[in-house]
């Protein structure tokens, strides 16, 4: 036996989360299949979370039109599901005079995708908004924004399972069967029927296709790393800082991009890989982002380093070729019934929300639907003390006085908050599910001291130590008690007695 | 939200050093004093440190943290000193207006003199940059220490240690008791960090190696570690080719070093200390703002804990005595570390009364002198026969000494 979906949404990255929300709007059966242990834990979890404006992408583009469509929907998207979101401006640096006559390209590419008030500004009047940056000219974009991507993806995801929506954490797709109207689609725990199928797997939306017989696209994952900077410099730049994009290179190069938190990142770099899982962290580059940030910002030094962490496009270019490569939204004669939304690379996040629409339009003019009463209109899942007043969270504090008790110093995260986070819609329980939800750990002491009492909580919630894990899957943090391992050390030792009897 | 409470002397954490401050504060005759802790019980990181060994130099016995730190919880509460739990602060101004928040609100306190006393944090892997995959099973050493101690949790099997520090070398041989292997501890400085005594009882009793000059170059495993890329490195901290080496482990233990929690004090303005990244203070434990004071790990970070305890005893007399008068002596004399020293504290003395200095050498001395000096002339000479960097060097210069003092400028430094 088989469960019945109207549509099955393959990977809970932020462009299937987002479909799974517009889904919600009516009354389908919609499951979302995700290989993770919880959403957002692959590309979309680990970018610049840049709203961009279109100046980067060639008018007529499959990308410029998603681009310029997501980036109007998204002030209003975060603010319906209560996701950060700061229009903080981009200015895009020419560090020498040479550099200038790029700034009039990227001013001229942008226009033509009609984004608002750029402007060509000199030396003085990019140290007035900026004093702590060098450079020869910068173009000015206003409208740039910045906004949270995993606070997105899972507000997206939670507010879709809340409407109705099954989310499957731990379901990789393996195989798929059956044609449109009747597919199979198969997990290490069950076989799915849909009678659509959206392909948003990112870096392994190549497989799934290939899975529907479609042979067309390969999917080149190219790492980006990246170093996150320490609250106290948050202040060294006001809007986001972008050099000039390097010729023929896979990205918009090393950019200072400040958070909806207040941190800062550098990064990211750009390294084709074989393994579009390896996302590990490199010193070559570590050193590389901060010697190259510190063209721009001569103030910085590695003190001001919390961590790394890396992300990973999924191109559908080849390091040789380089360039730009376009989106792939569309449903291809070989497969029927599958919409295909392949090499969503930047700027997927921001083309998010207008995909969300156009894949939930392809769908309801095959599957006609009414609408569903249990769509959640806005969303609010994990409260932020941290935004708030003293005399608000005082108020707070009288009726729920878990609120009183810090439990995340760094980032000022309460009890209720994690207890909010742990039981959330999705049941991620993982610690960085916890972490991606409530902010936790992510400070400057990386969990030291609000570690053990997570862990509590957790286990209050009737967790045992042994599956608590980091990220789900094998990724455990705990033995057992010391007491358990203490017997099984008891029990081997009588068994191997026994044995040299 | 209540009107500000008002004290004499507020110390704002409940470890080591704070319980001393606060005892000490109300023993010298402050009227009101709160120790501010966040945890549920006072004591800070002497909880999880079930080994022995502290408070030998204080009390001449060889107690655990937990029974330390019990003594002077005692003696906070004979005093009548008074307590909140849970209670974290959140902002301190040069005012001395504190604020917390705890699970009866937020609240203001206005006290006469603030002491800081929030000890350290431990450095992180993404802090030292260890490049890599991001698994589960990298840990810092104290937080083991938390999930063993006082949790009961046991972290891993096959265990890799990065950092010779004591909190590192003392769960070496906590893992080791709780059926862990520790497969190594990698050094990457030439010489350990901990101190001498630690090296034999938790590492060679145990027969557990040291790598010196040795670091993790890469963290393997995608979901729980698999292990670890060990290699060697150069004078120059850079890595030795030819020397990478995977070693198989399910753990990784990071004790490479503690930070200062100074948030609150650089929040308020206090002028740091660019070696020690604390406070500048002088013989008083007075910092650059009036009526505030600091002491404890979060001042210097100590090799023993009695050394902190008598720190901050000093530091409670004083800020009860500027709370309660308004005056202590003016410090005009100048210190500064010379050739051989990373630091010398205070930074400045009055010189109406003796001073227990407190020094970190650059590097391993034997048979050298600590010297202390004005106008070239000597005014303290003390014979070391052994000195090293994870070993805090103390030397007491009687009050008498200072009458020599030439242009208020005093250096300390280390000679044949």
């Amino acid at each position: 036996m088989s469960e019945k979906y109207d549509v099955a949404i393959i990977g809970g990255g932020v462009v299937g989360s987002a479909i799974a929300r517009e889904l919600s709007r009516y009354d389908l059966r919609v499951t979302v299949l995700e290989r993770a242990a919880d959403v957002s834990r692959g590309t979309s979890g680990k970018n610049s979370g840049v709203v961009h404006t279109g100046i980067n992408v060639p008018f007529g583009s499959v990308k410029a039109k998603f681009n310029v469509a997501g980036a109007r929907m998204f002030e209003k998207y975060c603010a319906d599901l209560d996701v950060p979101f700061k229009r903080v401006g981009k200015v895009i640096v020419a560090l020498g005079e040479t550099e200038i006559p790029d700034l009039d390209v990227l001013k001229a590419k942008g226009e033509a995708n009609e984004v608002p008030d750029l402007e060509i500004i000199d030396r003085a009047t990019l140290k007035k908004m900026e004093p702590n940056i060098e450079g020869a000219s910068a173009l000015n974009v206003p409208t740039a924004a910045i906004a949270c991507p995993y606070s997105l993806t899972i507000a997206l995801a939670e507010s879709a399972a809340a409407g109705g929506v099954d989310i499957k954490l731990n379901s990789p797709v393996t195989e798929i069967n059956g044609t449109q109207g009747a597919f199979e689609i198969e997990t290490p725990n069950e076989t799915i029927s849909a009678g659509l199928i959206v392909n948003s797997a990112g870096l392994g939306s190549d497989k799934i296709a290939r899975m529907v017989g479609v042979h067309r696209w390969r999917v080149w994952p190219c790492r980006g790393e990246y170093v996150i900077l320490d609250k106290r410099v948050g202040g060294l730049i006001n809007s986001m800082v972008y050099p000039v994009p390097p010729k023929g290179g896979a990205g918009l190069g090393i950019h200072i991009t400040p958070t909806t938190d207040g941190n800062i990142l550098l990064g990211p770099s750009a390294d084709y890989t074989n393994d579009g899982d390896d996302v590990r962290t490199t010193a070559k580059i570590r050193r590389q982002l901060l010697n190259e940030a510190s063209e721009f910002l001569p103030e910085l030094t590695p003190r001001d380093v919390i961590t790394a962490y890396s992300g990973m496009r999924p191109k559908l270019v080849t390091a040789k070729e380089g360039g730009f490569g376009d989106f792939v939204v569309e449903e291809v004669e070989e497969a029927p019934g599958v919409m295909q939304l392949v090499g969503i690379e930047s700027p997927g996040l921001t083309a998010a929300p207008a995909i969300a629409e156009h894949v939930s339009e392809w769908v309801r003019k095959r599957i006609p639907a009414s609408a569903n009463s249990g769509f959640q209109e806005t969303w609010s899942a994990v409260h932020r003390t941290r935004e708030d007043t003293l005399s608000k969270i005082d108020t707070m504090i009288a009726e729920d006085p878990d609120y009183g008790e810090i439990v995340c110093r760094c980032e000022m995260v309460t009890k209720t908050e994690i207890v909010d986070a742990i039981n959330n819609e999705l049941d991620a329980t993982s610690l960085n599910a916890i972490k991606y939800r409530s902010r936790a750990t992510m400070g400057r002491c990386q969990g030291g001291f609000c570690g053990p009492r997570i862990v509590d909580l957790l286990i209050e919630s009737g967790k045992s130590p042994e599956s608590i894990t980091l990220n789900g899957g094998d990724s455990w943090l705990f033995l057992g008690t010391t007491e358990d391992l203490r017997a099984q050390a008891k029990t081997r030792r009588a068994s191997q007695k026994m044995g040299a009897k | 939200m209540a009107s500000p409470k008002i004290v004499d002397v507020a110390v704002i954490g409940g470890g080591p050093a704070g319980l001393a401050a606060a005892a000490e504060a109300k023993g010298a005759g402050a009227n009101s004093v709160l120790l501010l802790e966040r945890d549920d019980k006072v004591g800070g990181i002497l909880n999880q440190q079930v080994h022995d060994g502290f408070g030998t130099k204080v009390f001449k016995e060889a107690l655990t943290g937990p029974e330390y730190a019990a003594i002077y919880e005692d003696r906070v509460n004979e005093r009548n000193v008074e307590t909140w739990l849970n209670t974290i602060v959140t902002d301190l101004t040069d005012e001395r207006v504190i604020t917390v928040r705890n699970k009866g609100g937020v609240q203001t306190i206005q006290a006469g003199a603030v002491i800081i006393a929030t000890g350290c944090r431990e450095r992180t892997r993404g802090a030292i940059g260890t490049a890599g995959t991001r698994p589960a099973g990298v840990y810092t050493a104290g937080s083991v220490q938390n999930y063993m101690n006082v949790r009961n949790l046991a972290v891993g099997k096959k265990v890799v240690i990065l950092g010779s520090g004591d909190i590192g070398l003392i769960m070496a041989r906590r893992l080791t008791l709780e059926g862990a292997e520790v497969v190594c501890v990698a050094e990457i400085l030439p010489q350990p960090s901990g101190i001498a005594g630690n090296l034999v009882r938790c590492l060679e009793d145990y027969d557990i190696p040291l790598y010196l000059n040795t670091t993790v170059s890469e963290i393997h495993g995608k979901e729980r570690l698999t292990g670890v890329t060990l290699a060697e490195v150069g004078p120059k901290m850079g890595e030795v080719k030819g020397t990478r080496r995977f070693v198989e482990c399910d753990t990784l233990l990071l004790s490479v070093g503690l930070i200062p929690e100074t948030e609150l004090a650089v929040g308020v303005g206090v002028d740091m200390h660019r070696a020690t990244n604390g406070a500048v203070v002088d013989d008083s434990f007075r910092t650059s703002i009036p009526g505030i004071f600091s002491c404890g790990n979060v001042l210097q970070v100590h090799d023993v804990v009695d050394y902190a305890t008598l720190e901050s005893e000093k530091a409670g007399v004083a800020a009860a005595q500027w709370a309660m008068t308004g005056q202590l002596p003016d410090a005009k004399i100048n210190m500064s570390a010379g050739n051989g020293l990373r630091y010398v504290l205070p930074t400045t003395i009055s010189g109406e009364d003796a001073v227990d200095f407190t020094m970190r050498p650059w590097k391993e001395e034997h048979d050298k002198s600590v010297v202390f000096k004005s106008g070239g002339e000597v005014l303290r000479r003390l014979k070391m026969p052994h000195m090293e960097p994870a070993g805090m060097i103390r030397v007491r210069v009687a009050k008498g000494r200072f009458k020599n003092v030439i242009d208020n400028e005093i250096t300390a430094e280390i000679e044949d």
